[in-house]
């Protein structure tokens, strides 16, 4: 050890850090930390003249240890570790201080102390560094195999761009059909083309693709696994429809007696059978029974479905299919849910017949949807002469989401449109601002002032039935303070459509851990790199799309979509991955055989060898988590990169300065 | 309560790789100011946390120790904070019999995305080290043989 | 009933309750000991300002508010009750506030020194009787309670503005519902009441006839749209407007309004089998005893499920998402 040769590398960060850390003087004083044989600072050290500073000392000083003070190691780790790499050290010999994140960033005020802490971590670095031994990652090959979680446009397009590239996928989608919110809506901004002729194809591809397995009206139930290499348990919810025989001619849903509201597809404005096909374009085409609301499943009579199909394809006593699916890599595509307007009392959606959501509304002015495609009130009869948009429901209020939805603006100009083309009524817009940030948009805009829709701008109070004077008798009266004029409006409308923003599945963070990636405070998935990496996440193999990831526009998704595929099949034409060489390891000779360890690893890695009374860890599955490590009573487990003596001896060296070490044996030589 | 004057405390950090360290990221790239008194140290899971790396910086000058792992529920090894949970009642069991204060010795949890509530808890932790004062864990009346066990615990690891 | 854990509260009248108010007092107490928990009225309490004082000098109002805060502490309570919405408010702002802005704190502290008195923010939780009922009563407790169901009788529950302005969570800040419950558990017909948390007009029928009667106006307006039998109120100064200016608002507007205002207290007593003689019905100007007689025996018969017109969209259902 004392042999050890150590270079020490300071970045300055351009200003980032060499702004509030004396750079210079903190290479000065670890050019006397113990094995130091060189210590520099630097203004870049990512650039490829920072890294070749290194790859050159290691060459010409003969350095078996780098240390690099910088910024977090989840951002230049590896591109160190390849620098040591390329001059033939071992990448594990490196070792990173985080001075920026953790340092220059935070202690912005004082300078001294950014200083001086700066100095602790990177002699912790290089008191650590000397401990690191060489490691060799492990290469596993991959399952070419992707799985696609969420059928929406986001996962759609994943999945299509996989498949073309001769990749098999497994797409997972909970509702009985692909398809997603796209599949709800009549147009799409700003080019106002018909949504469904541009899924459907897609849908169709999807349903017909060769490499594609498609399995609807399925959830996940657990992961397990690594990158390249993950076991995925599906649930595929019984149809109580036998797919091989069903033609999907509809007779069964034409002769079911029961009709429910149907709050997914049709969201809450219209009906459909308890055995049903959300819609008829619907990918796959078989229906499903909804065993809730089914009379055969709570009297045991009826059997309408099952009398009338002609080719004998219901089947009541079909159970739920749970099946394993061995994949290299998933996307998930979760998508939305839309915020629920009933939070928001005071806009009156559920106590006022009115009052619709922008989702209800979609469904409204959908040819394909309950009232064909007109623009009427509740009473199903009566055209509105005049309809409010609010816009920010629920998005940009603390009360709610502090985020913007991104696409309730543009959908709310949509509206506005489709309203004046279709009745001719007074439209107002209530907005806090206009975004329209994308290719075409602020030319839409634009176009909607010319065509007269009415812009009020502030956040709406209320909306209420209570009238204060005969002008207002019978209508929806929208309070609001017209913050351009300065002043309080009461405008009243025939129909109120409340523009609700997009909120994280309610049940996001399960999926989330189900995949061991987080979510952000909002709820969405967090990605790896905000800007630069925003398809991958935390968790080698997993992948995000679309809306999962944060409120997005359908190209913006189809992007994403995309992106996470060409992710993805890069890690497939590799072949194999390395796996990260932190794992335990347990010094068999040692070991009293006492299992503590066994029931600490939650992946089950350990095994215990009963011919030689000893456990020992399975390298495939351990993850690294150390969790054995700390409990082995016999102290025999090491962990790998972050074993006893190496962080001992950062502890050590995150000390150095401190004036108040005592230590027993400093005691008792006192003494 | 007093505040100790200009004692500016060192505390050592371990934080999780997965949850807690990218909290302190976050609160770096936000720019959101706390302390610099705390000293991290990254380790995979709070669940690797050994109780005698506690001790180790606690012996030699460290004025407290303040561990963060993923939340509850959220780890990203299913359940090492859980593990982490009993080390530190355990370890916090043995140190108040050394007359350790309990906000010497912390266990908190920070998501990725809490680089708030990761510059709060160094605040409120350096607020309440320094109302207590330096640790001196040689003027705290530990007498030898503690130390001396204490020391051996750790020559046991150092020897395995 | 089961004696509740915080069975026993300091009670804060404020001056309304003395006076115009008494059938609010009479009836809160009333109530208290039906629901078996205990109202013991603070020694000395002074008036809380009202709103007045706050827009005149801010400091010597939150003094004079910290007061009564400081006796309650003093005399050992955690929680003073107030059944005004406006003292409820300004014991509760004032509380907050000076928790929130230690400038504040030292400068009412140094007034209240001056009366061999102190108060340590938080240390009085500030609660309105109407949280109480709900909350630690509950409803299942009132239920229980009812010996006479109020079957038939509408009503217009009536928030006012100030029960819930400070954010204090115990109902929705924008439309309130805790009172709707209530007044259901109590076996009344509860309309749907708009204006439920709108503004009485306040002071303003001391300042300006014009804004103050419109306010009047409108609200008694939509009571009765609703076909409301009486307005229910949780406050005084909402009593009053609505009830002393009735015949004011009638008079400038041609209207002819004859709108019972009671409070919700008194409607609990009547519930609970009180003689209206008990519960102080009958100091109201606007006659109660025509919109009580209409009470029955027997639950109203539920009107017989409208077929939905064939072409009719779909409702919503109110239930929010999980």
């Amino acid at each position: 050890m004392a042999e050890e040769r150590v270079g020490v590398y300071i970045c300055h960060c351009g200003h980032n850090i060499a702004g509030t850390v004396d750079v210079e003087a903190v290479a000065e004083w670890a050019a006397d930390l113990p094995n130091v044989e060189v210590s520099r600072h630097y203004e870049f050290m990512c650039s490829s003249l920072g890294q070749e500073l290194v790859e050159e000392d290691i060459k010409t000083l003969g350095l078996t240890r780098v240390v690099v003070a910088a910024c977090s190691p989840h951002m230049h780790e590896r591109t160190f570790r390849g620098a040591c790499e390329r001059a033939g050290l071992n990448p594990y010999l490196f070792e990173m201080a985080n001075i920026r994140e953790h340092a220059s960033w935070v202690h912005a005020v004082d300078k001294e102390g950014a200083t001086e802490k700066a100095k602790a971590l990177v002699s912790a670095a290089v008191h650590r560094v000397v401990h690191h031994t060489p490691l060799e990652t492990m290469k596993v090959p991959v399952e070419p195999t992707t799985m696609v979680v969420g059928g929406g446009i986001a996962g759609i397009q994943a999945a299509l761009e996989l498949a073309d590239a001769g990749y098999k996928v497994i797409m997972v989608e909970r509702e009985p059909s692909i398809g997603g919110h796209m599949a709800q809506l009549d147009k799409t901004f700003p080019t106002l083309d018909c949504s469904a002729c541009i899924l459907t194809p897609k849908m169709f591809d999807v349903g017909a693709h060769p490499n594609i397995t498609m399995l609807t009206y399925s959830e996940v139930e657990a992961v397990e696994g690594y990158v390249g290499n993950f076991v995925v348990t599906v649930r595929q919810k019984a149809r109580k429809v036998i797919t091989d025989k069903c033609t999907g001619c509809g007779t069964c849903w034409e002769k079911c007696p029961i009709r429910v509201v149907d709050d997914v597809y049709e969201a809450g404005l219209g009906y459909r059978k308890a055995i049903y096909r959300p819609f008829p374009q619907a990918v796959p085409k078989y229906p499903v029974i909804d065993v809730e609301s089914c009379t055969y499943y709570k009297t045991g009579k009826c059997r309408a479905c099952q009398m009338f199909c002609p080719t004998e394809a219901i089947d009541f006593d079909q159970q739920d299919e749970v099946v394993d699916y061995k994949v290299g890599n998933v996307i998930l595509a979760t998508g939305y849910e839309q915020f629920d307007a009933r939070r928001i009392p005071e806009y009156g959606y559920g106590r006022l017949a009115n009052v619709f959501t922008s989702l209800e509304f979609e469904r409204m002015v959908n040819a394909t949807g309950p009232t064909g495609g007109k623009i009427m009130l509740r009473d199903g009869v009566t055209e509105p002469e005049s309809v409010a948009i609010i816009h920010c429901v629920g998005s940009r209020d603390r009360r709610y989401n502090q985020y913007c939805s991104a696409v309730c603006c543009m959908y709310s100009l949509k509206f506005a449109h489709l309203v004046k083309e279709r009745t001719g009524a007074e439209v107002y817009n209530f907005y806090m601002d206009i975004r329209t940030p994308a290719k075409g948009y602020e030319e839409f805009y634009h176009r909607l002032l010319e065509e007269g829709v009415r812009f009020v701008r502030g956040r709406v109070a209320k909306v209420t039935d209570a009238a204060r004077g005969p002008g207002e008798e019978g209508k929806l009266i929208i309070q609001c303070e017209d913050t351009l004029i300065g002043k309080q409006r009461r405008i009243p409308v025939d129909m109120v459509v409340l523009s609700a923003g997009m909120e994280p599945r309610h049940d996001a963070e399960e999926i989330g851990h189900l995949f061991g990636i987080s979510c952000s405070v909002d709820g969405f998935f967090i990605e790896r790199h905000p800007k630069l990496d925003p398809m991958a996440t935390m968790t080698d193999g997993i992948y995000v799309a679309g809306v999962c990831q944060g409120p997005k526009d359908i190209p913006a998704t189809v992007a994403q979509g995309a992106g996470a595929a060409a992710r993805v099949l890069g890690v497939i034409s590799q072949g194999e991955v390395a796996l990260e060489p932190i794992r335990a390891e347990i010094d068999e000779e040692h070991c009293s055989g006492c299992r503590i360890c066994n029931t600490m690893c939650p992946y089950s890695a350990i095994d215990y060898i009963e011919e030689l009374q000893v456990s020992r860890v399975n390298p495939a599955l351990c993850k690294g988590c150390g969790t054995c490590v700390a409990a082995c009573p016999s102290q025999v487990i090491t962990g790998a990169h972050y074993s006893y003596d190496q962080v001992m001896a950062q502890i050590d060296g995150i000390l150095i300065d401190v004036n108040r070490p005592v230590t027993a044996e400093a005691e008792v030589a006192a003494d | 309560m007093s505040d100790n004057g200009d004692f500016k405390p060192v505390i050592v950090g371990f934080l999780c790789n997965w949850c807690s360290y990218r909290a302190a990221d976050l609160a770096g790239t936000s720019r959101m100011g706390y302390p610099s008194t705390l000293r991290d140290i990254r380790i995979m899971c709070s669940g690797r946390m050994d109780p005698a790396w506690v001790l180790h910086a606690l012996r030699n000058g460290a004025d407290g120790v303040l561990v963060v792992g993923c939340h509850p529920g959220e780890c990203h090894y299913v359940e090492g904070n859980y593990k982490a949970i009993r080390r530190m009642n355990l370890l916090k069991r043995t140190l108040r019999q050394l007359g350790i204060e309990d906000e010497r010795v912390q266990l908190h949890w920070a998501s990725a995305s809490e680089g708030v509530q990761f510059a709060e808890i160094v605040q409120n932790m350096t607020a309440q080290i320094k109302a207590l004062g330096p640790l001196n864990w040689k003027q705290r009346n530990v007498d030898d043989s503690v130390n001396l066990a204490v020391a051996a615990g750790e020559h046991v690891h150092e020897g395995a | 009933m089961t004696a509740n854990a915080n069975g026993s509260y300091a009670y804060y009248p404020g001056c309304s309750l003395t006076k115009n108010a008494a059938a609010y007092d009479v009836s809160s107490r009333v109530i208290a000991r039906a629901l078996g928990f205990e109202l013991n009225e603070l020694t000395d309490w002074n008036c809380c300002g009202a709103s007045e004082y706050f827009s005149l000098n801010q400091l010597p109002a939150y003094a004079l508010v910290a007061r009564n805060l400081a006796l309650t502490a003093s005399e050992g309570a955690k929680q003073v009750v107030a059944p005004c919405s406006l003292c409820y408010v300004n014991l509760y702002k004032t509380d907050k506030y000076m928790g929130d802005h230690a400038d504040l704190n030292e400068k009412v502290n140094a007034a209240l020194a001056a009366g061999k008195l102190a108060y340590r923010a938080g240390d009085v939780k500030v609660r309105h009787l109407l949280d109480v009922v709900v909350n630690d009563v509950g409803f299942d407790n009132v239920a229980a309670a009812v010996k006479k169901p109020l079957y038939n009788l509408r009503v217009a529950p009536y928030y006012g503005c100030l029960i819930v302005r400070p954010r204090t969570g115990f109902d929705d800040v924008e439309y309130p519902t805790t009172m709707d419950h209530l007044m259901e558990v109590l076996g009344a017909t509860v309309v749907d009441f708009p204006l439920k948390a709108e503004c009485c007009g306040g002071h303003m029928t001391q300042i300006s006839d014009d804004v103050a009667l419109e306010l009047i106006r409108r609200l008694l307006h939509n009571a009765t749209e609703y076909e409301a039998d009486a307005i229910v109120t949780v406050c005084p100064m909402c009593q009053l407007n609505l009830d002393a200016y009735q015949d004011q608002v009638n008079r400038r507007f041609g209207t002819r309004f004859k709108m019972p205002i009671l409070y919700f207290t008194q409607v609990m007593g009547l519930a609970f089998g009180m003689e209206p003689k008990a519960v102080a019905i009958g100091k109201e100007i606007v006659d109660a005893r025509p919109a009580l007689a209409k009470v029955t025996a027997e639950p109203p018969v539920q009107p017989k499920k409208k077929r939905r017109d064939k072409s009719a969209l779909p409702m919503p259902s109110t239930e929010r998402e999980g």
